[in-house]
């Protein structure tokens, strides 16, 4: 029944071979214009984090030289910083530095802030992957099930349980859980990867331990290490269902409003049919966009509960750098996690276009 | 009562601010149709109350420290426990819905202007205007809001005057969209082509004519934007580089209960109520007010 065009949905993916050309072509031209976007973001970003290096009020050539040095040193140090540059030369070398990834030290750990950050990267893309899972998993059925039974109870809880997305603060939640969960019920392990007991048991081959511990065939430190991450990943997959979730209600909404649904309806298909094949498949495209963006708004939620968890993560990085002073730390981590935050933005963009025939 | 309401939804009303207060009393009634923006409102009237009359509704001196009932559970005379220090739990939290309403407040009336002003501009003007100001727009949007916040107050310093600024900074970018959206719609309409060819200067449209247009659709925005406005300023207190101690900033008081959540679960999970409720009452009163104002966006989220 679903064979007759009046009930398939408007775009089908079924299209001509000169179309599809067509369309590889457009895209073509879309992935030129939509890097250059991507580079003039990314050198905003820069000249965003030079700005916030510039104003901070601790003079850095004093910082070098101590502030009881002779005018003569100071001066001769702030010319080998390159300070007594233009502010445009400064900005362009600070440029270069980055391009070749070099974030400068940091003062607290010793180490370039390039290296901290590759050592504390894998943990919290480990914990945020975890959640983004989490979320899709619950968030799409439960925005599905809401759309297909507006205005009833189940869909009123949905809507709440989506705004408490917004109302919540994640380092609370994590603080309940752990109160709740971990003190009081013991059903996960508390902060931290995992026990020290267990630490550097596998190879470290990718950074991520649930993955290390697969490989190295270790189903122990497997289950320790599941122990740990279960809470914050839950945490995290809170807000991104909350989200996940709202948005596929309205796009649910928006389509099951349309006259192609009304007439599958009339012509007797089944109710779980019309929900599953003829409403959810076109929204599958903007879930994309909308996935995207929770997973980058969850690399920006880890930094608040990382704390919490002991998780050894860029969030933990960046808070302890913080409280720290340490500048080199902060703006190199901002840096990053901006990065990744506009790259995955524009990606999911790039996507949705590529995808979607009426987006171009 | 009943006349003034007649008055109130006159079809066809006789003076300007009687039209205009019908417009008033048409929006409030729809908006008590729905229960939870009621609800929204109710909790937002109960955050006014409690930030204009702290001094009445707290029970005990914020601030007054008393070693020897420290850490009590929630009882009768201590109604959230006490905290570390023997402070009173339940005054300090009502006494932090002033610093939580001095900083929503101050933040929409830093950002929500200035977005107001770039949108506005850069739709009005267009051409170069337009490309350079809403470029820079959406590099603000595509940043992550708390990393920038938390990079800003790293630079300015902790404290909640640098929190306020850094969050307006974090905040304005979405406004501007908006504002250039509205201008967009109403730039070529006849009455603005009106008032031109009287001779209104670009100044007198933008600020007379076309903000006082985008209002609702601002309205909606800053509302729906205030929980998450709360959330930033009580994560950077709970960080450390918001309000300062001794002063009962909520994400503050959750962050000295940290050490003693396992045991004495009291101290962060209270001033944590605070938040979700004020935060779901903004979020609530935000729904209803777009059902009400801009039926066409209605259940989006």
């Amino acid at each position: 029944m679903s064979q007759d065009p009046q009930t398939e949905p408007p775009h089908s993916p079924r299209r001509s071979p000169a179309a599809l050309r067509r369309g590889a072509r457009a895209a073509a031209i879309d992935l030129g214009s939509v890097l250059v976007a991507l580079a003039l973001t990314f050198l905003g970003l820069l000249a965003i984090t030079f700005v916030i290096g510039r104003v901070v009020p601790i003079d850095p050539v004093v910082a070098v030289v101590g502030d009881r040095a002779p005018l003569a040193v100071y001066e001769k140090a702030r010319a080998e910083m390159g300070l007594d540059r233009p502010l445009l030369v400064q900005f362009a070398a600070y440029v270069g530095h980055v391009a070749r990834g070099d974030l400068g030290l940091s003062v607290s750990t010793g180490n370039t802030v390039a290296a901290d950050l590759r050592r504390v990267f894998p943990a919290t893309l480990e914990v945020a992957t975890l959640g983004i899972l989490i979320g899709v998993l619950l968030g799409v059925p439960m925005g599905v099930l809401a759309a297909s039974r507006q205005g009833s109870l189940t869909d009123q809880l949905i809507r709440v349980v989506g705004l408490l997305g917004y109302a919540v603060p994640a380092f609370w939640l994590g603080l309940v859980g752990l109160a709740v969960f971990y003190a009081h019920y013991r059903w996960v392990s508390g902060p931290g990867r995992i026990d020290v007991y267990f630490d550097g048991a596998v190879e470290a081959r990718t950074g991520l331990l649930l993955i290390d511990s697969l490989l190295a065939g270790d189903i122990e430190v497997f289950g320790n290490a599941l122990s740990h991450i279960l809470l914050p990943a839950a945490v995290l997959g809170f807000f991104s269902l909350a989200y996940i979730g709202r948005m596929t209600r309205s796009f649910m909404l928006d389509q099951l409003s349309q006259e192609f649904i009304t007439t599958a309806r009339v012509k007797g298909v089944p109710e779980w049919r019309v929900i599953w094949r003829h409403a959810f498949k076109p929204i599958r495209v903007p879930l994309i966009t909308v996935v995207g963006l929770s997973y980058a708004g969850l690399l920006e939620g880890s930094v608040m509960i990382e704390t919490i968890f002991a998780w050894p993560g860029i969030g933990n990085y960046l808070t302890t750098a913080l409280l720290n002073a340490d500048m080199n730390a902060v703006l190199g981590s901002t840096l990053v996690v901006g990065a990744i935050f506009i790259g995955i933005n524009k990606m999911s963009d790039l996507l949705y276009r590529l995808l979607d025939p009426r987006a171009r | 009562m009943a006349t003034v309401l007649h008055w109130l939804l006159d079809e066809t009303p006789t003076s300007r601010l009687q039209a205009r207060l019908g417009r008033h009393a048409r929006v409030a009634l729809a908006l008590t149709r729905n229960p939870l923006a009621v609800i929204g409102l109710i909790i937002v009237a109960l955050l006014l109350v409690s930030a204009l009359a702290a001094p009445l509704i707290a029970t005990q001196d914020p601030v007054a420290q008393d070693l020897a009932r420290r850490l009590l559970p929630p009882s009768a005379a201590h109604w959230m426990g006490t905290d570390e220090l023997g402070r009173d739990i339940w005054s300090r939290t009502v006494f932090g819905s002033r610093i939580t309403l001095t900083i929503v407040l101050l933040v929409a009336i830093i950002a929500a202007p200035l977005g107001l002003v770039v949108g506005a501009v850069a739709g009005y003007f267009g051409g170069w205007c337009d490309r350079i100001l809403m470029g820079v727009t959406d590099i603000f949007l595509s940043m992550p809001k708390l990393i920038l916040a938390l990079a800003f107050v790293a630079a300015l310093g902790p404290g909640i005057q640098n929190a306020i600024i850094a969050i307006a900074i974090a905040t304005w970018p979405s406004y501007a969209r908006i504002a250039r959206a509205e201008t967009l719609t109403v730039r070529h309409s006849e009455f603005i082509s009106a008032i031109r060819l009287q001779g209104a200067s670009a100044t007198r449209v933008i600020l007379r004519h076309i903000l006082p247009l985008c209002a609702s659709s601002m309205i909606i925005r800053v509302t729906l934007d205030m929980a998450g406005i709360i959330l930033t300023a009580a994560g950077l207190g709970f960080i450390g580089l918001g309000a300062q101690p001794p002063l009962p900033e909520w994400g503050a008081m959750i962050s000295r209960g940290r050490n003693f959540i396992l045991d004495q679960w009291w101290v962060s999970t209270m001033p944590g109520l605070a938040i979700v409720t004020v935060g779901l009452g903004f979020c609530f009163l935000g729904d209803g007010l777009r059902d009400v104002l801009d039926p066409k966006q209605a259940g989006k989220p």
